[in-house]
């Protein structure tokens, strides 16, 4: 690895930034096809509800209309599917009902699609859609959790008794229960993980055409996992073979997991263009995105830890219980449970660990991965949990972790996971003094002299990221692989195209990827493209979530890159008339060992497309693919330190600095892993102190609009002070990990603590996140009686 | 500005000015005018002018344009500082003083301001204080076809508005504008009551015997006909009012 101006570890300038700032991106919505009608979605106004005839005469005969659908058109067609199968503790399957794409018989959330209105324009779609009349009789909703498990709930689907959709549990129950009993403290904490909207700054859209000629369905669509989406829509919902069904997914506008599932819209346009022969476009309104983009999170736990006299870790106990609103989105299921109670040793060598997670149904929008998926939900119960036991015991916050830390890798947790390499304790060091963590009393005393409260708040925690090998996951229920494939072409001049499955949509793996590969092949940086989102064009893939991209893509794309080395070594041998054993590859060039006997990439490029002068036996042609399914997930790791400042007055919180101090494995682009982290600090203390999707008890959308759903601004947010500490990753040949979602899982338990501690003063103990100003007051308000 | 009354009359035609407030209400299908009739051609509706013992704001001038003027700066500072707490710059830039005080948002600010400071709206056919302006949520005097053309603001000898902006949206959770003329306070309350603007007798008083933040620290607004919502609930408000109710008495000070 050269090391040079654009190679691995340089700040490279995006190469897709061109574009996106000089509005020349294009994304689903700038894609035209001529002929083009416009589709209007529909969507249940109610969250329960028994539906009966959908009379759209009136609708039909509406200006410029060509078509009005209805769950009864596409009644023969398959239903959404879902990703994961998860089984109860008794071994049970979980509950799966039936997804219809438009609503049967019954909608089961505000937001729920009831019907399609295609129109000459998109204004002609909507205004028609006013006159659609649907029989319908409203049902008693349940909105939360809480409702779903009351008893005598209405159930969202007559197949799931008391809407639970499974009942699972990981760890070694006895084991933990033993733990307890050996206890010198038990510790346990309530804790609630708010329910979250994604917010994409660009909306769902779609376009889809269907071609006569050739049978082939063209799909356009604003996804993270373009091949994910073919396999479902084509062999699930459509019975479409792969080579009749082309997804494009092109540039896409933020993601963060919402755009991971396949919607029901997709299925919906892909079918209607194929029922007119005509292109319909869809772009989704931000009324509706609140509406029907999966949302994330929402979690209710409570948890105990054991630990003896010393403040060690013994044991570990979670029960959670999740909503996973109406229906099963693609990855809906496993985010509660492999991306959730896997995670519960944390940095810790707690040596008991038990998690039991009960899902429900829920009359609200499908919940599915959103930043983070489910480890943010851990590690912000976790760190929580810790901090209360050392205040319950009377230690210090930071040296009961210090004390329970994993030093020894490859380490053995209790659920599961095997950490291959971490330094927990350098993270932890490296933040407390990029913190100022010590002369923290100093700064409480300066705020108190201007009447505010000060308080300081920390997490360490461990991450979970691209999840594999596909065997395992197999086994726990995952329906599909998780490998990654990556295509590496050298032209015959020299230059490179490379084809990943994975898919940017803000990640900058254009510049990442063609970063490896000009400093793997010595050529320019300039002279590599990364094509991605097409799936007539890229290998099969599983797309971009997770942290996984650089972890599996980009190692599979390094796989390819040395098959293509390999290649070039054969030709070279013969161009050079040496032995292959001999020939070495540096900084673009085949040389002979020990001698001055070199050829260039370029040459040997040349020569496989022009091979007059050829080895026998070997293909021409200079173009190597590889799959890559990991032996492991990567652990990035870190800690996260904020200061927060409390008006007493109003409960305002201030934060005033956040600190990281991370390990995300080798930093190949340090400019790209720094925008990965800012972005998700925001969206960690989005989650903390303003984000909270809000449900009425009907089920009516409280939160529905930017009016009263707070998402951070820049002036919410402090300059964030970030620091690295690099651990290499032992099974992948980068030694990279991930980094996309280390801030919204590292830090939101980091500002409740901070939250936590500037308040003790007062007697306040707990805080519920978001700690918005009102709840801030009310807590004080409670603890001063 | 006849022709634009003339298109007034007798339809279903409405006003649009910067169509901050008109847009978002036509997106949600809340309202759906049959024309709009733009007074952006209207000539001489976008002035600010300084007449002494009151500065007049003419109804098409921008948020920003409050906030950046040198005469509204030098003679109510307050109503600039307020100006430039509107929403945010995009907002600024559009939203108008004349389609602010015409919708009558319970959330808005300019209501405050206005019944503070005891201004007049100047409309195409007359003159109407402040005091008999806001009428409650969304409602105003103004006729079907009557064009706001100006509110004119009296200098205040001292004046100030503290905020507490919802976090979503930046309107006003509770807004207050404390002014004094001569020995009369006026404290005006925005944001906070189901029935728009009011004023506060009690903490008036309270200035008006002793002009300082302490005055009306302690007194209580109650929390009956308040709003609730996510951002805050009646009872959050109330307390909300009398803090920034000191906090505007002590920026005076
Ligand atoms: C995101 C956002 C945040 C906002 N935050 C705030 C805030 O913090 N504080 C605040 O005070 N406001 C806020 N607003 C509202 C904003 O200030 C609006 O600009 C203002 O309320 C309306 O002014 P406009 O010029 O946009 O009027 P329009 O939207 O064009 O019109 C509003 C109404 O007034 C009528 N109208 C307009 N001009 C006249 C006239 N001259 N005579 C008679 N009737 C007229 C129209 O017919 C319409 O009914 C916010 C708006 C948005 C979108």
């Amino acid at each position: 690895m050269s090391g040079n101006g654009t190679g691995i570890g340089a700040s490279v300038k995006r190469k897709e930034d061109t574009r996106f700032l000089t509005g020349r991106g294009r994304y689903t919505d700038d894609v035209n096809l001529p002929g083009q009608l416009y589709g209007y979605i529909l969507r249940s106004g109610m969250a329960h509800a028994k539906i009966g005839t959908v009379h759209t005469d009136a609708a039909k005969a509406a200006p410029g209309v060509h078509a009005v659908f209805t769950g009864k058109d596409m009644e023969g067609v398959g239903g959404i599917p879902t990703g994961w199968l998860i089984h109860s503790k008794d071994g049970s399957p979980m509950v799966e009902p039936g997804h219809p794409a438009m609503a049967i018989g019954k909608v089961r959330y505000v937001g729920d699609c009831v019907a399609i209105v295609v129109a000459e324009t998109a204004e002609q779609a909507k205004a028609a859609s006013n006159l659609i009349d649907v029989e319908r009789e409203e049902l008693p909703a349940v909105a939360s959790i809480e409702a779903a498990e009351a008893d005598g709930a209405p159930l969202v689907f007559d197949e799931a008794p008391g809407n639970v959709c499974y009942d699972w549990e990981v760890g070694d129950k006895a084991a933990t229960d033993a733990a307890f009993e050996n206890a010198d403290h038990v510790v346990s904490i309530d804790v609630v993980n708010n329910r979250l909207i994604p917010n994409a700054i660009e909306p769902r859209a779609a376009i889809a055409n269907y071609d006569p000629a050739t049978g082939e369905y063209t799909l356009y669509t604003t996804s993270q996992n373009p091949h994910l989406v073919r396999l479902l829509l084509g062999a699930f919902v459509l019975g479409l073979p792969e080579h009749k069904l082309r997804i494009v997914a092109p540039d896409v506008g933020g993601g963060f997991g919402s755009k991971i599932p396949h919607y029901a819209e997709e299925a919906i346009l892909t079918w209607t263009a194929g029922q007119l022969g005509r292109p319909v476009k869809w772009t989704c309104e931000r009324i509706d995105a609140f509406k029907s983009d999966t949302h994330g999170r929402d979690h209710i736990s409570t948890a105990k830890l054991a630990l003896d006299a010393d403040g060690k870790f013994l044991g570990l106990h979670v029960s959670t219980k999740a909503n996973l609103g109406a229906y099963l989105s693609t990855f809906a299921t496993c985010v509660p449970t492999y991306l959730y109670g896997i995670l519960f040793a944390g940095p810790y060598t707690t040596p008991a660990v038990y998690c039991e997670v009960k899902s429900f149904f829920t009359n609200t929008v499908p919940v599915d991965a959103l930043r983070g998926a489910g480890r943010p939900e851990a590690t912000y119960l976790l760190e929580r949990l810790v901090d209360k036991a050392a205040h319950e015991l009377g230690l210090d916050r930071v040296a009961i972790r210090r004390q329970n830390f994993v030093r020894e890798f490859p380490y053995q947790t209790p659920v599961a996971l095997q950490y291959d390499m971490g330094d927990y304790d350098a993270t932890l060091d490296l933040a407390l003094d990029a913190s100022d963590w010590a002369g923290f009393e100093g700064r409480r005393a300066e705020s108190a002299a201007r009447g505010k409260l000060r308080g300081i708040g920390i997490s360490t925690f461990i991450e979970a990221c691209g999840i594999a090998p596909s065997a395992v996951v197999g086994s726990l229920g995952a329906r599909a692989g998780l490998y990654e494939s990556g295509s590496v072409r050298v032209h015959p001049t020299g230059s490179v195209s490379v084809f990943t499955g994975t898919h940017s949509h803000g990640q900058g793996h254009e510049t990442t990827f063609a970063q490896i590969v000009s400093d793997m092949l010595g050529v320019d940086f300039d002279a590599v493209d990364v094509v991605h989102g097409d799936s007539a064009k890229i290998p099969f893939g599983m797309g971009t979530y997770g942290s996984r991209s650089l972890a599996v893509g980009g190692t599979a794309i390094y796989l390819a890159v040395e098959k293509v080395i390999e290649k070039g070594k054969k030709i070279a041998a013969h161009l050079l008339e040496a032995s292959v054993e001999d020939i070495e590859f540096e900084n673009g060039s085949f040389t002979v060992a020990g001698t001055d006997r070199s050829t260039t990439l370029g040459e040997v490029a040349l020569t496989a497309y022009v091979p007059h002068n050829y080895p026998e036996g070997l293909e021409p042609g200079l173009e190597e693919t590889a799959f890559y399914d990991p032996l492991n997930f990567t652990f990035p790791a870190g800690t996260h330190v904020a200061e927060v400042e409390v008006d007493p007055d109003t409960g305002e919180v201030e934060l005033v600095a956040v600190t990281g101090a991370d390990d995300v494995g080798r930093v190949i682009n340090p400019m790209i892993v720094a925008g990965q982290l800012h972005g998700g600090l925001a969206h960690g203390i989005g989650q903390a102190l303003m984000e909270e999707c809000v449900y009425q008890d009907d089920g009516q959308l409280e939160t529905g609009s930017y009016m009263n759903y707070t998402m951070p601004r820049a002036a919410d947010l402090p300059s964030f002070n970030i620091n690295h500490n690099t651990t290499l990753c032992t099974h992948n040949p980068l030694g990279v990990k991930g980094v996309g979602e280390v801030g919204s899982i590292g830090v939101p338990p980091a500002v409740i603590n901070a939250v936590i501690d500037a308040l003790r003063p007062l007697g306040v103990h707990d805080m519920t996140m978001p700690a918005t100003s009102q709840r801030v007051w009310q807590a004080i308000q409670q603890a001063q009686g | 500005m006849d022709e634009a009354v003339a298109a007034l009359r007798g339809g279903g035609a409405k006003l649009i000015a910067g169509g901050q407030s008109l847009l978002p209400v036509m997106k949600l299908n809340l309202a759906a005018p049959s024309d709009l009739v733009s007074l952006a051609g209207v000539p001489g509706l976008a002035d600010i002018a300084d007449g002494g013992d009151s500065v007049t704001v003419g109804a098409m001038c921008t948020h920003a344009q409050v906030a950046g003027s040198t005469i509204v700066q030098t003679r109510i500072p307050a109503l600039a500082a307020m100006a430039d707490g509107i929403g945010d710059a995009q907002v600024r830039n559009a939203g108008t003083i004349g389609g602010s005080v015409a919708h009558n948002d319970p959330a808005a600010d300019y209501p405050a301001a206005c019944v503070a400071l005891g201004a007049t709206i100047v409309t195409d056919r007359r003159e109407i204080h402040s005091d008999d302006f806001f009428q409650g949520m969304f409602m105003t005097p103004l006729e079907d076809d009557e064009v706001i053309t100006a509110v004119r603001f009296p200098v205040a000898s001292r004046a100030a508005y503290a905020k507490f902006a919802n976090p979503a949206s930046k309107y006003a959770v509770a807004g207050v504008m404390v002014a004094q003329r001569g020995d009369t306070v006026r404290v005006a309350v925005t944001g906070a009551s189901g029935d728009g603007v009011f004023r506060v007798a009690a903490m008036e008083e309270a200035l008006e015997a002793c002009f300082c933040g302490e005055s009306v620290a302690g007194i209580a607004v109650s929390s009956d006909g308040m709003l609730s919502d996510t951002a805050a609930g009646a009872e959050y408000r109330a307390h909300l009012v009398t803090v920034m109710a000191k906090r505007a008495a002590e920026a005076c000070e």
